[in-house]
């Protein structure tokens, strides 16, 4: 997906959204999204108040409705398959605007589109409030194995290097006369790939030497932690949304 | 269309069949940290990283198919499994998926489950199998090499693919009725040419790596064990 860098979403702030402990962040994220794709589609009422619910959070992390919408950009492939789905669905059909459209696929585009959209949004407040490196934290707090945060620290860390060096080569190559089209463009990609790869290697290599030399476990150093794990005060806050959301899906769930 | 394959938006795929892939896919990775960790050393710890900042970075690039329209992005499951191994390289992609979920809002975090069966699960075990079985089959050179990593690569895409389509037949969330057959068509073709690309940029990255460092391939190391890989100095080598 071509969407820049991962620090690229973080929007450097400081509110109430921005100060929660990482952990506590990915938890209601989680949980927020599974209790909208719970929601029985036909319940358009509950996508209203889910929507509400991020609008809310978005204002207290002070993150605009024009950098959301912009970023939400990503979905895009999802809701060309989901205008798709009233032309190819099955079954019951009906006429809109002269067109012979599939019931079934209309309530199926509307569920991918409501479901996706607002996964997007809760994904991107998350995104746009917390540092990666707090992401780490907060996924080794919750208990996630080392093995698993060791690899994504490292993947987080030689993404810079790689981006970068693989632009430079792309750029140098260009200016070299290279026009890259269709699939001739693979061999000069590929060519340039393995390079890249052994010298992104061997720098990462050296950088984790250097860090074992100096007492590197496999853990990041409590100086990472920050503030500390959360409190019982800052679960309790962060459970409201999830905890809304859950209502909300539960009396959807009732009424239909 | 490839992200449609494999980065699953929420509201896809149904709430049960999504729950039940979500559980395959934690045992999966459960068994997967087990394993793993017998396999991380000194030497895996930065080509685990780099392999999953690799895939990162190759999923982002997408490269056109037929300039017109369709686009897509490479998985990275043969790479993965040929430079770490099953274990570490299922749990590279795995992260690479969580990451790009829980910061890009790339496939929805609910989908996780399936997201991760497909491409962490499914297409590493198959490129797995694949590298084991072509390296005793095949002669050990340059070109055997390439030859099976090209295979692994090509085979795992599509794999991944038709896992996402058994997923949809199972628990699609708009009935496609006799479109389904229309859905592995188009799944099937389009992966096809993404295999193709996947494949080839997985056998220059792994023929290079081979001829420059054999000791940092993990599929090479298993059939050797015998004897010891060229040496690598501590802090840089050439």
């Amino acid at each position: 997906m071509g969407a820049g860098h991962v620090h690229v979403l973080y929007r450097e702030a400081d509110s109430p959204v921005h100060r929660l402990p990482p952990e506590v962040k990915i938890a209601a994220m989680v949980a927020f999204t599974v209790a909208v794709v719970a929601t029985p589609r036909v319940a358009f009422w509950a996508f209203g108040a889910y929507a509400l619910l991020v609008v809310v959070v978005a204002a207290l992390a002070r993150v605009g409705p024009r950098w959301l919408l912009t970023r939400s950009a990503i979905e895009l492939p999802f809701v060309l398959f989901a205008f798709a789905l009233p032309f190819l669905g099955a079954g019951e059909r009906t006429d809109l605007l002269g067109l012979s459209l599939s019931v079934e696929g209309l309530y199926g585009a509307w569920n991918i589109l409501a479901k996706g959209t607002l996964g997007v949004w809760a994904s991107l407040l998350l995104a746009a409030t917390t540092t990666t490196r707090d992401l780490i934290v907060g996924l080794d707090r919750l208990r996630c194995p080392q093995i698993v945060t060791q690899i994504a620290t490292f993947m987080l860390r030689y993404l810079d290097v790689l981006v970068g060096e693989a632009r430079r080569m792309r750029v140098a190559r260009i200016s070299r006369g290279d026009d890259p089209r269709f699939l001739w463009q693979l061999g000069g990609f590929a060519a340039g790939v393995g390079a890249l790869f052994l010298r992104a290697f061997e720098r990462g290599e050296r950088v984790y030497l250097a860090m074992v030399s100096r007492g590197y476990t496999g853990r990041m150093p409590p100086v990472w932690q920050g503030a500390g794990a959360a409190t019982a005060g800052q679960w309790l806050l962060a459970a409201t949304v999830p905890v809304l959301a859950a209502t909300v899906a539960a009396t959807a769930v009732v009424l239909t | 269309m490839e992200t449609l394959a494999m980065h699953i938006s929420n509201g896809i795929i149904n709430g049960p069949v999504a729950a039940l892939f979500a559980v395959i896919a934690l045992a999966a990775m459960a068994l997967c940290v087990q394993r793993g960790r017998l396999d991380l050393d000194d030497r895996l710890a930065p080509m685990a990283g780099l392999v999953a900042a690799f895939v990162f970075a190759v999923q982002m690039l997408n490269f056109p198919i037929f300039t017109a329209g369709v686009s897509g992005h490479l998985l990275g499951g043969a790479i993965a499994a040929m430079l770490v191994g099953p274990w570490v390289g299922a749990l590279c992609i795995a992260v690479v998926l969580v990451v790009q979920a829980l910061v890009f809002g790339d496939g929805g975090v609910a989908m996780l489950g399936l997201s991760i069966t497909n491409m962490a699960v499914l297409g590493v075990a198959v490129a797995y199998l694949l590298i084991a079985l072509l390296l005793r089959v095949l002669p050990r050179t340059t070109a055997g090499l390439a030859v099976t990593a090209f295979v692994a690569a090509l085979v795992s895409v599509v794999v991944a693919a038709m896992g996402f389509v058994l997923q949809y037949w199972l628990g699609g969330t708009a009935d496609l009725g006799g479109n389904l057959a229309g859905l592995a068509g188009t799944m099937a073709v389009s992966h096809l040419f993404i295999g193709i690309g996947e494949g080839l940029i997985t056998a220059t990255t792994v023929v290079t790596v081979a001829r420059v460092r054999p000791d940092l391939v993990y599929a090479l190391r298993a059939l050797k064990p015998a004897q010891p890989a060229t040496v690598p100095t501590v802090g840089g080598v050439r």
